[in-house]
């Protein structure tokens, strides 16, 4: 109990952003009307890649510091289920952007920015799948793993700024958070931390897949 | 300094005896310029500015994967050992990146050359063009001799090189041509201070990034 209570926890949080997300009163808004409550589902999504991804990025540096190939195979694995949240993130937003925005996908930077991402992620696995020997594939798939995050992070953070963006807090929309009211937030904040937890439990349970084969095959 | 200076001498020097892979890269740009002349159907006069600028930054993006591509592969891995011994890996790197800046910008500058020449001349302001050309060689080269030292390391060096670089490139390629469509429409410095900025930030992070990074490269 003491080591997987935290299982409980996301599952019960997601449990509750689901149920309080669906139920739950939500300001009334122009053109937003009840889609709104697809925040509680398609913003964690992003911020689940996130922290997925940074994740991934530390067991990079760690590998690259101290050649344990325990590190590698957790870098891939988050690498692995972050690429899962941004599809997802990525299909929310379409069902979204077509009823408040009118269009499956429309032209905006934020999702160039992530069709990038899962272009670069793609790219580090075919990466990993051309080398036999394990040590050279966990070095210089960590070293693409840096190189391509760095490259990664203007792409989200600083360029839809400087263009006009859709999403709130790019080009003079209101910042993010700003359009919530308190009984959102007491929704949002829980379901963000739900599919993190939920995420990190996915792709532990994979890790520990992947460890049990090494083992098998040695 | 001294290092660096030396071994990027000996790049240039090995370049111009084996003047083959110089040649390829010159006449590999020549002949996709002649290539999109001649699909214009050669009425190059109605064509859109926009196209007129996404099309030259992509030849030369393909250009640069082409010929970056080549930086570990013209010597032997003996010979690559023999360097490590004597120069660190940072004065390695470096090296590299100058030289691999200095031939893209010979590259991209006789190819802005060969452009303006066949499909007509849409710029106005060419001091920003240049600026964005020099940016953009720097760019190219520092994100690309990373990528090509990891890709050497694989079988099929080439096909992988180009998955690796082209999500890498994006952003930058983005910004170059929002930099060097202001150029084409003659704005003010002023207003591409924005881009000029990002584009600059985004070398030095890929530059010092590539200098932390490839010592652990090498070594495989």
């Amino acid at each position: 109990m003491r080591k997987y209570w935290w299982k409980f926890l996301g599952a019960g949080l997601l449990l509750f952003s689901v149920i309080f997300g669906f139920l739950g009163e939500t300001p009334r808004r122009e053109i937003l009307n009840e889609t709104i409550r697809m925040v509680y589902f398609h913003v964690p999504m992003w911020f689940s890649m996130m922290a997925l991804m940074i994740s991934s990025l530390v067991y990079s540096v760690r590998y690259l510091q101290k050649g344990n190939i325990r590190d590698d195979i957790y870098a891939s694995q988050f690498a692995a289920v972050s690429i899962i949240f941004g599809i997802l993130g990525f299909l929310t937003g379409m069902l979204w952007g077509n009823f408040t925005w009118g269009d499956w996908l429309p032209k905006d930077p934020k999702l160039i920015a992530v069709e990038v991402g899962l272009l670069i992620y793609s790219a580090y696995f075919i990466l990993r799948g051309s080398f036999d020997d394990e040590q050279r594939r966990g070095r210089l798939s960590a070293i693409y793993n840096i190189f391509a995050f760095a490259s990664f992070m203007p792409l989200v953070w600083i360029l839809p700024r400087l263009t006009d963006s859709l999403h709130p807090g790019n080009g003079g929309n209101p910042a993010f958070g700003s359009d919530m009211d308190i009984k959102m937030r007491m929704i949002f904040y829980p379901a963000v931390l739900g599919w993190i937890i939920i995420g990190t439990w996915i792709a532990s349970l994979r890790i520990r897949l992947k460890l049990i084969n090494e083992t098998i095959n040695e | 300094m001294k290092e660096i200076k030396s071994l990027i001498w000996k790049d240039i020097k090995l370049e111009l005896r084996q003047q083959n892979t110089i040649n390829t890269m010159v006449l590999f740009m020549v002949s996709t310029l002649f290539l999109c002349y001649i699909s214009f159907m050669l009425r190059t006069d109605n064509l859109d500015k926009l196209t007129w600028n996404t099309l030259f930054w992509i030849i030369l993006l393909f250009s640069a994967v082409n010929s970056a591509g080549n930086s570990f592969r013209k010597e032997t891995s003996g010979r690559h050992l023999y360097y490590y011994q004597l120069a660190g890996p940072g004065a390695i790197i470096m090296a590299k990146i100058i030289f691999n800046f200095l031939l893209l910008l010979a590259l991209s500058l006789l190819g802005f050359g060969l452009y303006l020449a066949l499909l007509g001349n849409y710029v106005s302001d060419y001091r920003l063009y240049l600026l964005a050309l020099v940016l953009g060689s720097l760019g190219f080269s520092s994100s690309l001799t990373l990528l090509a030292g990891i890709a050497s390391k694989t079988d099929n060096s080439s096909g992988v090189l180009a998955v690796l670089s082209m999500p890498v490139l994006l952003p930058l390629i983005n910004m170059l041509i929002k930099l060097s469509k202001n150029a084409m429409d003659g704005l003010d410095f002023s207003v591409s201070y924005d881009e000029i900025m990002t584009i600059f930030g985004i070398d030095l992070i890929v530059i010092a990034l590539s200098y932390l990074l490839f010592p652990y490269l090498w070594k495989s």
